[in-house]
């Protein structure tokens, strides 16, 4: 475990009650991800795979142990707190996308960078260039229900990386969509963790989309297994 | 984008349920305002009193009529400044539709004691005083029918008849006077007592009432207590009171106009609010996940809680604006043909900052329990997630 990991786990258990029965999803978990990774988690239904990836965007907290991601320890923080750390520093991609369908590509994208100080001029730049990005300018003004799904996943890829967060947190982001269309978002999210240094970490089923990570982690009975996979 | 962009999509993303919202507070808040405008006109009276003006009314009820004789004995109390007397026409024009408020004045001493009320001119009051025929007339009912200085005109009584049988007097308009209070209402005209107890056929020596002024508001209550004793056991008892509580008493006669509008638009609010507080939670139960997502991006729980009450405060701020809108125009439309029933009746800007007070208050308590709601949700739970 290196002190330099954007993200580090030390310890960390979590579970949780059901009726009378206590089920445990981790115990003493350990995890060190380096900064610029790609990593992807795989594991059987029920293993802990999205409950990690809410302990690591500070959505849920650990019975005990420690969470350090960007030299803060978030377990500590209280909910105002993380909200802001949160908008600083990570950017989310869902398995349906979630954008709000009152508004446009543009506006969507444009809605973490309400959290910040930039002005219009300035967030219209940061929007844009993230359209750019997800090469979407043209569709700026279109609505959810006037895209594909490849084309809205790409809209909440750039709403994740508009404010330019140092981790990403993928849940599933190929899960609803064609073969072709994941194949896309892969490849975007390969380009952002390639070129743009964003260390990104994705909950997969799909042994196909986990070939895009530099790494994948099977996480079973509350324990990783790592494998290397070729891209 | 900002905040109020925000709110304003989310409001109109169904469009016929903010719709139906708002056209469920505009008529609470059009009902509100016509009845509180009638309420503030009924009132009205109470406005234009002063301080240190009485009424002596009959104490029997203030329909039943005092003798004259009062009018130099009541002058002569310790404390009265001025007095002066009145009596009730019972006028129309023409047509006994055509009301129109006609009172028989003693004329030199009614001008002085009321001069406050209405801007009387030297003119017209050396006039008024030297015409037995004379008239003075209100501008907003010289306006009504056309009437200028100079005007004979016809003036009928539905209580009173002439000597000769007739129920019409002949009177000259010898001035048109405005107000000098905004409160005060010029739909009415004066007549010579003089020359109306001369002619009628019952009632001579007889008044409607007594209005006086005294020394200062101090000496008020020993004015009337005065008064009143002095007339105790006789024929005529009287009631005296101050200009302000017989006005209040003559409203009361036609029912409690507050409470009637309290209870009203007590019911109207009730329904309202649980109409659209209920509609809002569900509202935004249906966008449970969307919540969700913006506290994920980072939006603060505070500042979710301030979005939903936006909302609300938003629907509220436009059903009643529009609501408000629409009791000014039926106010508008309702002031002509009830001016001389309801004079005075308007859209007064103590009723607007009310109705502003009640908008903030109802949309506050129909966003409380959904934008709680939303600030406590938690994003794991509605994610479905963990």
């Amino acid at each position: 475990m290196s002190d330099t990991s954007l993200v580090r786990l030390a310890g960390v258990s979590k579970g949780f009650v059901k009726g009378k029965d206590a089920i445990t999803i981790f115990e003493r978990l350990d995890l060190a991800i380096p900064q610029g990774d790609f990593v992807a988690v795989m594991g059987p239904s029920g293993s802990g795979k999205s409950t990690l990836l809410n302990l690591l965007g500070g959505i849920d907290r650990p019975d005990s142990g420690e969470i350090h991601i960007a030299g803060s320890r978030i377990d500590t923080l209280s909910e105002g707190q993380l909200s802001q750390w949160r908008a600083a520093t990570i950017g989310f991609v869902f398995q349906f996308y979630n954008l709000m369908p009152m508004l446009t590509a543009a506006q969507n994208v444009e809605l973490p960078l309400l959290l910040t100080r930039l002005g219009k001029a300035e967030r219209r730049t940061h929007v844009e260039t993230a359209l750019k990005i997800v090469n979407l300018a043209d569709r700026a003004k279109h609505y959810p229900r006037e895209m594909s799904g490849g084309q809205q996943q790409r809209v909440a890829i750039a709403r994740a990386i508009v404010s330019d967060p140092e981790l990403l947190l993928c849940d599933e982001p190929t899960g609803d969509l064609d073969r072709a269309s994941a194949d896309e978002i892969l490849g975007m999210l390969t380009i952002l963790n390639r070129d743009l240094g964003k260390t990104i970490v994705m909950v997969t089923h799909d042994p196909a989309a986990a070939r895009y990570a530099s790494r994948t982690l099977h996480l079973d009975k509350g324990h990783f297994e790592e494998k290397e996979l070729a891209a | 984008m900002n905040d109020f962009l925000l709110v304003r999509k989310n409001l109109f993303r169904k469009k016929l349920r903010a719709i139906l919202m708002i056209v469920s507070i505009l008529i609470a808040f059009a009902i509100f305002g016509v009845l509180a405008a009638f309420e503030r006109a009924f009132n009205a009276g109470e406005d234009v009193s002063e301080a240190d003006r009485l009424v002596v009314v009959n104490k029997i009820n203030f329909t039943q009529p005092l003798p004259i004789a009062y009018f130099n004995r009541i002058a002569a109390v310790e404390g009265v400044r001025q007095v002066t007397f009145a009596n009730w026409f019972g006028g129309y024009y023409q047509d006994p539709k055509n009301f129109v408020i006609v009172m028989a004045v003693e004329p030199e001493t009614y001008l002085k004691v009321t001069g406050t009320d209405f801007a009387f001119t030297p003119e017209m009051t050396q006039a008024f005083v030297r015409n037995r025929t004379g008239t003075l007339v209100g501008r907003a009912l010289a306006e009504k029918w056309g009437w200028k200085v100079g005007d004979r005109i016809p003036i009928s009584s539905s209580i009173f008849s002439q000597k000769n049988g007739t129920h019409t007097w002949d009177v000259t308009i010898v001035g048109i006077f405005d107000k000098n209070k905004p409160q005060a209402d010029t739909n009415l005209m004066f007549i010579q007592y003089p020359y109306f107890d001369e002619t009628r056929s019952f009632g001579k020596d007889t008044i409607g009432w007594l209005v006086l002024k005294t020394a200062s508001s101090a000496v008020n209550d020993q004015v009337i207590k005065t008064i009143d004793q002095m007339f105790a056991n006789s024929s005529w008892e009287t009631a005296t009171d101050t200009e302000k509580a017989f006005n209040k008493a003559f409203v009361a006669q036609l029912g409690n106009i507050a409470l009637i509008v309290t209870l009203v638009v007590g019911a109207a609010f009730v329904t309202i609010l649980m109409i659209v507080g209920n509609t809002m939670v569900m509202a935004i139960r249906e966008r449970t996940r969307e919540i969700a997502v913006l506290k994920t991006l980072g939006f603060s729980g505070a500042r979710v809680l301030r979005l939903v009450l936006g909302e609300t405060l938003l629907l509220a701020v436009i059903g009643g604006t529009l609501g408000l809108g629409l009791a000014t125009l039926a106010t508008l439309l309702m002031r002509q043909s009830l001016s001389m029933f309801v004079p005075g009746l308007r859209m007064s800007p103590e009723i607007v900052l009310t109705a502003v007070g009640f908008m903030i208050l109802l949309g506050l308590a129909t966003g409380l329990v959904p934008a709680l709601n939303a600030f406590r949700l938690k994003i794991v739970e509605a994610m479905g997630r963990g």
